[in-house]
């Protein structure tokens, strides 16, 4: 093998070496989605809460405030509003709430919301065991629906120096218009209301719900 | 190389259309790549001109509202990060000097080299023609739910992203093809720590990019398909994550900023040398700072994203790493000082802009670590502050980098010395000029004056106008600059092959000015 075929081998083995670092990072960017996603739902990052196990049952701890908020993205022709301020709840023990929600638009709507809990750092502690906000909820014209959740908070939350001094949790829900549904009416294109003239009272912006 | 001196004469170049049409000539396309600079350099200025225009007196004066406002401040951040000083540093003189300085006859893959450089015309030329269908009002930032097409419905957006991986499929190319040359092509005895600091910083950048850029492909990836096809990796209807967005973005464009600066690092490192007559100081200790600071650039990327809703914790961990590149960053700073002192010292044009280069990177850097407090962040996050800040870092940290390159190599590239009163003026309308139009923003900032904002409240109004008339002189020394040029090239004073003497010690010197069109057929052999 001459020096110059020599060299153009060399040559061509680090540009591919170089190109395919770049094609991982490429890859590593778009694996970056579910991991995120994974990397949340496990570690409780950013007030995500733990879904699925069964509570204990109430231990004798300091009890806790937990209290409910609600907003609607403006594309959702809905009221939605949680039925109670706050609740409170000893740790372990299982708590059930409700809120409310209609369809103020003149066509059934989908709607999924999502959720989190504040102060961040006990999303890792607060455990949903049923929620409205793991399906998407249909709603028919002028339809009022109750939507329940239950869930409990751990009691080694009073273990963790980082979340022992915490006595109340604020659990939040935002409901969107599903994709599907906003892709059916046309709403993806476009910006604004899109099933009917808006309602009295809902204009722009995601804003929490006056509790009554 | 007393042969090379006179290696011009019978040195045959090819015909206008295909020596810079089709040039796979490393100079020819360092060339372009400056050329291509210098023309989105006015676009770029332009715009700032026109937002420091609105912003002289408080109220509405030429801007229609905010979106346009906000289209001008993304295509300036755009422009002039990704058509200005990245082809200026790494495009035009990585390729003119890399090669000259390995002891190579070219770059690695010379066709793959014109690719990268075509590909960035088509992107301008998005960028530039997006401005006329609406443009992007999105913060170069590009964030997402901003971005989306319910927010900006324009195709504008989409043409700006699609310049974005054109860009960066550019880059990307080029980062292959200097990690290639740089690996494989040096001339025998020119070991990695025989190798210049500037070629060490090439090197350094285009893993960067390699690195970096294409996770900034793959985020706007999906905010194409997100806006266009109905995909919701960022939308929180469909499951997605805005915040993710942010993450991806300054994954990418926290070493971006890196990539932008090391070039300028390894310039100024050789044009103190240079004028110091002295070798660098700690010439390892700057080629690894400048490894380290490569390194550690990419763990650093949430202190953009203080105020997006990160623990404390997380917060707590990302400005102790951010604080810890002040330490390799300060090794490079003290070792400028270092090769200077005792040094017999020379303050030509290139030498001026060398140290105008440590002093505003300086007080860059400063203001850095004083952003990279999460607590400080809280009150500045946004504001004017941060404006100063990076452009400190950026406008007068890369764009002096820029300017102390061009005179000092532009003798070597055009065969023609620049005259050295006129560079010297050029220098002083620069650097009274920007400090004026930058100063006064930490001052603003610290008001809490807002980025992004065409308006401002009255109590603004004093400095705004200083920096308004900081940069109409900035935009005339710009003008100047061109004038300098065109007095270059019609004096025609012609240039030694060495014309710094024996400060300038790496092979580009060894070669006559201008090099022979194909330079080292033979390699040299360094000892």
């Amino acid at each position: 093998m001459t020096p110059a075929e020599d060299l153009r081998r060399r040559n061509r083995r680090t540009m591919l070496a170089a190109l395919g670092f770049g094609g991982t990072m490429l890859g590593v960017a778009f694996a970056a989605v579910p991991l995120y996603n994974l990397f949340c739902r496990v570690t409780g990052f950013n007030g995500t809460p733990m879904l699925g196990s069964a509570a204990p049952g109430a231990t004798n701890g300091p009890g806790l405030t937990i209290r409910f908020v609600a907003g609607t993205h403006p594309d959702l022709p809905w009221q939605f509003r949680p039925e109670q301020v706050s609740m409170r709840l000893q740790p372990g023990e299982e708590g059930v709430a409700f809120y409310e929600a209609r369809n103020d638009g003149r066509v059934p709507v989908t709607g999924i919301s999502t959720y989190n809990v504040t102060p961040e750092v006990v999303g890792r502690y607060f455990h949903k065991t049923a929620c409205f906000c793991f399906t998407e909820q249909t709603l028919n014209p002028g339809q009022d629906a109750q939507m329940p959740l239950s869930f409990w908070v751990d009691p080694a939350m009073f273990q963790d120096p980082e979340t022992r001094d915490i006595r109340t949790i604020t659990v939040s829900y935002t409901f969107f218009r599903s994709l599907d549904d906003a892709a059916r009416s046309g709403a993806l294109a476009n910006a604004g209301p899109h099933v009917g003239p808006a309602p009295e009272g809902i204009t722009a912006g995601v804003r929490p719900r006056a509790v009554p | 190389m007393a042969d090379a001196a006179h290696a011009d004469h019978h040195d045959h170049t090819p015909g206008f259309f295909s020596r810079w049409f089709l040039s796979t000539n490393h100079k020819d396309i360092g060339t372009l790549y400056i050329i291509f600079a210098l023309i989105s350099a006015l676009v770029g200025i332009g715009l700032s001109l026109l937002m420091r225009l609105e912003l002289a007196h408080p109220g509405m004066q030429y801007f229609a509202d905010g979106q346009m406002w906000n289209v001008a401040v993304t295509a300036h951040g755009v422009v002039m990060v990704f058509y200005v000083v990245m082809p200026a540093l790494i495009g035009g003189f990585g390729n003119w000097f890399v090669p000259i300085m390995i002891g190579a006859p070219d770059m690695a893959f010379p066709r793959l080299n014109n690719i990268s450089f075509w590909l960035m015309v088509p992107a301008l030329a998005l960028t530039v023609a997006s401005l006329f269908v609406g443009g992007a009002g999105t913060g170069w930032t590009l964030y997402p739910p901003l971005s989306d097409i319910q927010y900006q419905p324009s195709a504008g957006v989409d043409m700006a992203l699609f310049g974005l991986h054109l860009a960066g499929a550019s880059s990307i190319l080029g980062a292959a093809n200097f990690i290639t040359t740089i690996f494989n092509m040096r001339a025998p005895g020119m070991t990695l720590h025989k190798m210049p600091l500037f070629v060490w910083s090439m090197l350094v950048t285009a893993f960067l990019l390699l690195l970096s850029v294409p996770v900034l492909g793959g985020a706007i990836t999906m905010l194409i398909t997100d806006r266009n096809f109905g995909t919701a990796f960022f939308k929180p209807a469909g499951g997605g994550d805005p915040v993710l967005f942010q993450h991806l973005f300054w994954f990418f464009g926290h070493p971006e900023v890196y990539i932008m600066i090391l070039p300028a690092f390894g310039i100024v490192s050789h044009v103190i040398s240079t004028f110091s007559r002295k070798p660098v100081f700690g010439y390892l200790g700057m080629a690894y700072a400048m490894v380290a600071i490569g390194v550690v650039g990419f763990i650093v990327w949430a202190h953009h994203m203080y105020q997006s809703g990160i623990s404390v914790d997380t917060r707590a961990y990302f400005m102790f790493a951010t604080m810890v590149i002040a330490v390799p960053t300060g090794v490079k700073i003290f070792s400028w000082i270092a090769t200077m002192w005792g040094g017999s010292m020379k303050f030509d044009t290139p030498m001026l802009f060398a140290i105008g280069f440590i002093f505003l990177f300086t007080v860059g850097g400063v203001t850095g670590v004083v952003l990279a407090n999460a607590s400080i962040t809280q009150i500045l996050h946004n504001t004017y502050y941060v404006v100063a800040h990076f452009h400190y870092v950026l406008s007068l940290g890369a764009v002096f980098g820029i300017y102390c390159g061009i005179y000092y190599w532009l003798g070597k590239m055009s065969g023609y010395q620049y005259p050295e009163t006129l560079g010297k003026i050029h220098f002083w309308l620069t650097f009274v000029g920007v400090n004026l139009t930058f100063f006064p923003m930490h001052f603003l900032g610290n008001q809490g004056m807002p980025r992004r904002y065409p308006d401002y409240a009255d109590a603004h109004a004093g400095w705004n106008l200083v920096a308004s008339v900081g940069s109409y002189i900035s935009v005339f020394s710009f003008v100047f600059f061109f004038y300098v040029i065109f007095v270059t090239f019609t004096k025609r004073q012609k240039a030694a092959a060495n014309p710094w003497g024996e400060g300038a010690t790496t092979l580009e010197w060894q070669v006559s000015s201008p090099p022979p069109f194909h330079t080292f057929e033979e390699l040299p052999r360094i000892r």
